[in-house]
């Protein structure tokens, strides 16, 4: 199993109040699955994604991710595991404005220590896979949306992580484009990269293989696309 | 350090960001600028007061008699003092420490002088040879008197350069004749003075001789010594001992400070000295406050920037910065930064300090009070190790902000 969530309870305080925003969570996802998390906003699937992530920690509850154990993490060890393990998709990009295309593509590898020279060269070889090496040189701000989803797509991938975290992808992007950046996924998804998106539409999550269903932060269903239906 | 990935990250942020890098710059410039052109004319001011003083020995004694204004011993006030040649032997052999000593008789107002047909008048100044270094009179031809001019009464002068000029003595002036109140004098040497120009007018002759002659018998008016490179607390004991000499031989109460005025020149030096470092404190106090200004200035526009730039910095750590990098690139950014601002205000405020000075001198500007505004060596050295430290500090606080930025937090979608 590439992850395995046992009972992980996530408690937010709000002044004196608490606000249990995950209850339990329970499930296992393998190498190479296409998986869409779901549910109404408040369910608390931001938050499940957040700890998958390693950029949030829980109260309870256990979490392996590869093997190793995810809990109480320094931010070292944290941000260690992110960089090795981890690409994460954002419903806004989070390209960072002032970088060009293949900048921004290569920056984990910067925080790798590859060479300059090296990482570059990488980046342009990942943006040529996702069809944008003519707009190398191109800021974020001179991109469309669905080009700046696919440059974040190619900086996730650059670090050969395990596991592809997004986050809403598509929120942002018209259905046409939508379309182009599942299709993208699933592309990844066939190189044996675990994928996994939050999603509240129906259209993307139907084009995963598996459906997990979070309602009041408790998994309400969790199977193959095939039995839900 | 020399990571120059580091450095290139920091040179496309600066330059993304450049009014902001601009701001933040100036005012550590302005900083820098105004301490170095403060210290400089703090320089200037000290120059101005130094040079008041340019002529005396300033590690000196300058014994002047008066009048008694206490009785003493059955005797009333108002006796008039008179130091003698007596009073010149006895501080001479029995004080501590003397250097160079001299008395002074004075042949008093101008004396008429004479060479071939031109005529002048000069100050003549009878002394001792140790008088030389008293006054800081630098000898260009001959020689200053000796003790075999005074052992024997000889006639022989030393001038300054202007008697020359005046007299008109266009050949060797050495061992050519002038007459001093119609007597003869041989002169001996020329001087020029580091002070005061009208040293250059001066006529020096020997003591004994003029005493001689202007029947000045054993009587001096003034004795002036040097103390070398006594302490302050040595001067003070020569202090006491030249006094009780002079007590116990002209017999006046201890207490009477009319009597005989013995300054020491040294506690003089020292007030003097106190006073230059006074003003040297004060200065770098305002210097400090105008660079801490600078620092916090640094500090807050970073803080801002840090602020604005939560999410780049959020982007930074999901993808893998780890917060020590995070905090490096925040600190190398200020110190590149506060470096380079603050070695432009340095040049900039030398250069302006470079030009004064030397508009001082080509404009003739140079006064009692203000000349010479420099600016030192050690100076620029503290001054660049006090920026190293300052753009340290001024990015401590917001590389921790920065360190603390939660990534969930930052990349929270609006």
């Amino acid at each position: 199993m590439l992850i395995e969530l046992k009972n992980v309870r996530k408690i937010y305080k709000i002044g004196h109040q608490e606000l249990h925003a995950l209850k339990g969570i329970n499930m296992n996802i393998g190498e190479g699955e296409l998986v869409s998390i779901v549910g109404p906003s408040g369910s608390g699937k931001s938050t499940l994604l957040n700890i998958l992530g390693i950029l949030d920690g829980f109260d309870e509850g256990h979490y392996e991710l590869a093997g190793t154990r995810m809990e109480k993490l320094s931010e070292n060890k944290a941000a260690y595991y992110r960089n090795k393990f981890i690409g994460f998709i954002f419903q806004s990009f989070n390209l960072i404005t002032f970088k060009n295309a293949m900048e921004n593509v290569a920056l984990p590898l910067y925080y790798q220590n590859v060479s300059r020279k090296k990482r570059n060269a990488l980046a342009l070889e990942y943006l040529d896979r996702v069809g944008l090496k003519d707009w190398a040189d191109h800021l974020p701000s001179e991109l469309s949306g669905g080009q700046n989803q696919r440059v974040a797509i190619a900086r996730a991938l650059i670090s050969q992580p395990k596991l592809i975290l997004a986050d809403e992808p598509t929120g942002a992007l018209d259905s046409e484009t939508s379309a182009e950046v599942m299709d993208l996924f699933k592309e990844v998804n066939k190189l044996g990269i675990t994928v996994i998106i939050v999603t509240h539409e129906h259209d993307i999550s139907k084009k995963t293989e598996r459906i997990i269903h979070l309602i009041d932060g408790q998994i309400e269903n969790d199977g193959n696309i095939n039995e839900l239906r | 350090m020399f990571n120059l990935d580091q450095w290139q990250e920091i040179a496309a942020t600066i330059r993304k960001n450049k009014m902001r890098t601009f701001l933040t710059a100036f005012s550590i410039a302005w900083g820098i600028f105004l301490l170095v052109v403060l210290l400089g004319a703090g320089s200037g001011f000290l120059n101005g007061v130094l040079y008041q003083w340019r002529d005396d020995a300033m590690n000196s004694f300058k014994i002047t008699p008066g009048t008694t204004s206490m009785p003493y011993k059955g005797m009333k006030p108002g006796k008039k003092i008179q130091l003698t040649n007596e009073d010149f032997d006895k501080i001479a052999s029995n004080v501590q420490g003397v250097e160079h000593i001299t008395a002074r008789y004075f042949l008093s107002g101008e004396y008429p002088i004479r060479y071939k047909l031109n005529h002048a008048r000069f100050m003549v100044r009878s002394t001792h040879p140790g008088h030389l270094y008293y006054e800081n009179t630098i000898i260009t031809q001959g020689r200053f008197l000796n003790e075999l001019d005074l052992k024997e009464r000889r006639k022989v002068a030393v001038i300054g350069e202007n008697v020359l000029k005046v007299l008109s003595i266009n050949e060797e002036p050495l061992g050519k004749w002038i007459e001093i109140n119609q007597i003869p004098y041989k002169v001996v040497g020329v001087f020029i003075d580091a002070g005061a120009t009208f040293e250059l007018s001066t006529i020096y002759i020997p003591i004994s001789t003029a005493q001689m002659v202007y029947n000045g018998a054993n009587k001096v008016h003034e004795i002036l010594f040097t103390t070398g490179t006594a302490s302050l607390k040595d001067t003070r004991l020569m202090f006491t001992q030249t006094k009780n000499i002079l007590v116990e031989h002209h017999k006046f109460s201890p207490d009477d400070y009319r009597a005989i005025d013995i300054s020491n020149n040294n506690e003089t030096m020292q007030k003097f000295l106190n006073m230059i470092s006074g003003i040297k404190f004060f200065i770098w106090i305002i210097g400090v406050g105008t660079i801490t200004a600078g620092i916090v200035g640094v500090s807050n526009i970073m803080m801002i920037s840090i602020n604005e730039r939560t999410r780049e910095i959020g982007i930074r750590k999901a993808i893998g910065a780890m917060p020590a990098s995070i905090i490096s690139l925040v600190l190398h950014e200020s110190f590149v930064i506060t470096l380079i601002a603050g070695y432009v205000g340095l040049v900039l405020g030398v250069a302006t300090i470079e030009f004064a000075s030397w508009a001082f001198e080509h404009f003739k500007l140079q006064s009692e009070f203000f000349r010479n505004p420099e600016i030192d060596f050690k100076t620029v050295i503290t001054a660049t190790i006090f920026l190293v430290f300052a753009g340290v500090l001024a990015g401590f606080f917001p590389a921790r902000l920065a360190a603390k930025i939660k990534p969930v937090e930052a990349l929270r979608e609006e």
